[in-house]
């Protein structure tokens, strides 16, 4: 059972506006029983400090993560996970979160490679449905558990994985970190210097656009016409290019992507989510440093 | 008090996190979050006597005092929208503060392994509390030297 979409004016300017909402129609739609709202944040507690009513949380690094092994949780995982979460496979799943949604797109990224037929991005996130005033609660929903089907990660359409990179060296690729860790100036992101790497830079031939160049002061996204801008525009990108995105660890680079894919609409876009912590300790990948790709 | 263990305020912290069931750690912490004091008005006039933690997601700030008796003071600031932030450092001060500054140095680095949390929150972000106390020890060394 799929919900109405957004006819918000602003999002049908978009490639796939099917896969945005605003606060307002997350509002109105809170109680429809087809509709399932998860809040992903950077911080781990801002769910529990209040969130929009009936939502449930997902955490980036207790839940969608394997527990021993660098990579996303397996079909089983996956299945169990949104089972317990009283997510269906035909639930209309909407992320939120902290941060510009930089974690919901970056679960919304993981839900992606499973497939979940109908996931989409609320707008502005958590800040934005704070500051228009509305509701939160510090009840935790009781949803009835599912059965998910376990479906089979396909990562081979939206991930890239390091030797892909290699041999995708000399096309098109958006490096979405901070200038300082482009250039190489910092190993690290700022304020988080445990998620390093030994050597500093950028992958050669990347273009930097910082990802939250996509976001507008209240946390939405830029419209249309200011994304082409910066993306077409300025970074020089085609429709027909193959573009891989990265970051530290494949989380602001998932937001990049999200834009990139869904708001754009190009075809064949994908997240490198070894990211800079895995290129940065490569031991003989190339690497460039200073402020030009 | 020999290196290596708790000291009674810490350990009946850790204690109170390992009795509870997971989800309620969670409610725990947050209420070490809400309990955090205030920094007092020298330290808010002032944000630059603070010694910043980049090493938190989201950045917190703190200070030292060693009295002339070495009671040791803490003093956080972390903002609200950083909650789990805020309840890392709710513990250091539950656990740390007023106490003589040997008992605070003799506090083990890997203390906030023995919360119960790694599961809950990500040994990620449990890097955070360790680095706060990293720094609250070498600044009581500092100020003592």
């Amino acid at each position: 059972m799929t919900l109405p979409y957004d006819s918000a004016a602003k999002f049908q300017e978009y490639a796939h506006p099917q896969m945005i909402v605003s606060t307002e129609w997350v509002a109105e739609h809170l109680d429809d029983p087809g509709l399932v709202v998860a809040e992903s944040d950077e911080d781990v507690l801002l769910y529990e400090t209040g969130h929009i009513p009936g939502a449930v949380k997902l955490d980036w690094h207790t839940e969608l993560n394997d527990a021993v092994t660098r990579d996303y949780v397996d079909g089983a995982g996956f299945a169990r996970l949104m089972s317990e979460k009283g997510i269906s496979r035909d639930t209309t799943l909407v992320l939120y979160g902290d941060r510009n949604n930089w974690w919901a797109a970056y679960a919304l990224w993981v839900c992606s490679l499973f497939g979940h037929p109908d996931v989409r991005l609320m707008d502005g996130g958590r800040a934005k449905w704070i500051a228009e005033g509305r509701e939160l609660t510090t009840v935790e929903p009781k949803r009835a558990e599912t059965a998910y089907p376990v479906v089979d990660r396909d990562d081979t359409q939206i991930r890239a994985f390091k030797d892909q990179v290699v041999t995708h060296l000399g096309q098109p690729m958006i490096d979405v970190r901070s200038p300082g860790e482009y250039s190489g100036e910092l190993l690290h992101m700022p304020d988080y210097p445990q998620e390093g790497a030994l050597r500093g830079g950028h992958i050669p031939g990347a273009k930097s656009v910082p990802w939250a160049r996509a976001a507008a002061e209240d946390a939405t996204f830029r419209s249309r016409a200011e994304l082409e801008a910066i993306y077409l525009g300025e970074a020089g990108l085609t429709q027909e290019d193959d573009v891989v995105v990265y970051c530290r660890i494949g989380e602001r680079s998932s937001h990049t992507w999200f834009v990139l894919q869904h708001l754009l609409g190009f075809p064949q876009v994908r997240n490198y989510d070894g990211s800079w912590t895995e290129w940065g300790n490569s031991v003989r990948v190339p690497i460039t440093r200073g402020a030009n790709p | 008090m020999t290196e290596g263990t708790l000291n009674p305020r810490l350990q009946e912290i850790a204690d109170d996190f390992n009795a509870m069931p997971g989800k309620e750690r969670l409610q725990l912490l947050l209420e070490f979050s809400e309990e955090l004091p205030a920094l007092p008005g020298r330290y808010a006039a002032d944000h630059d006597l603070l010694e910043p933690v980049p090493e938190c997601q989201t950045p917190l700030f703190l200070a030292v005092e060693v009295e002339p008796d070495e009671t040791v003071r803490l003093f956080f600031d972390a903002p609200p929208e950083a909650p789990t932030t805020r309840g890392f450092a709710g513990i250091l001060h539950a656990g740390l503060d007023g106490l003589p500054a040997d008992e605070v140095l003799a506090t083990p680095g890997e203390f906030t392994s023995q919360l119960g949390l790694q599961d809950l929150v990500s040994p990620l972000r449990l890097r955070g509390m360790a680095a706060m106390l990293a720094r609250i020890k070498r600044q009581i060394r500092e100020q003592r030297a």
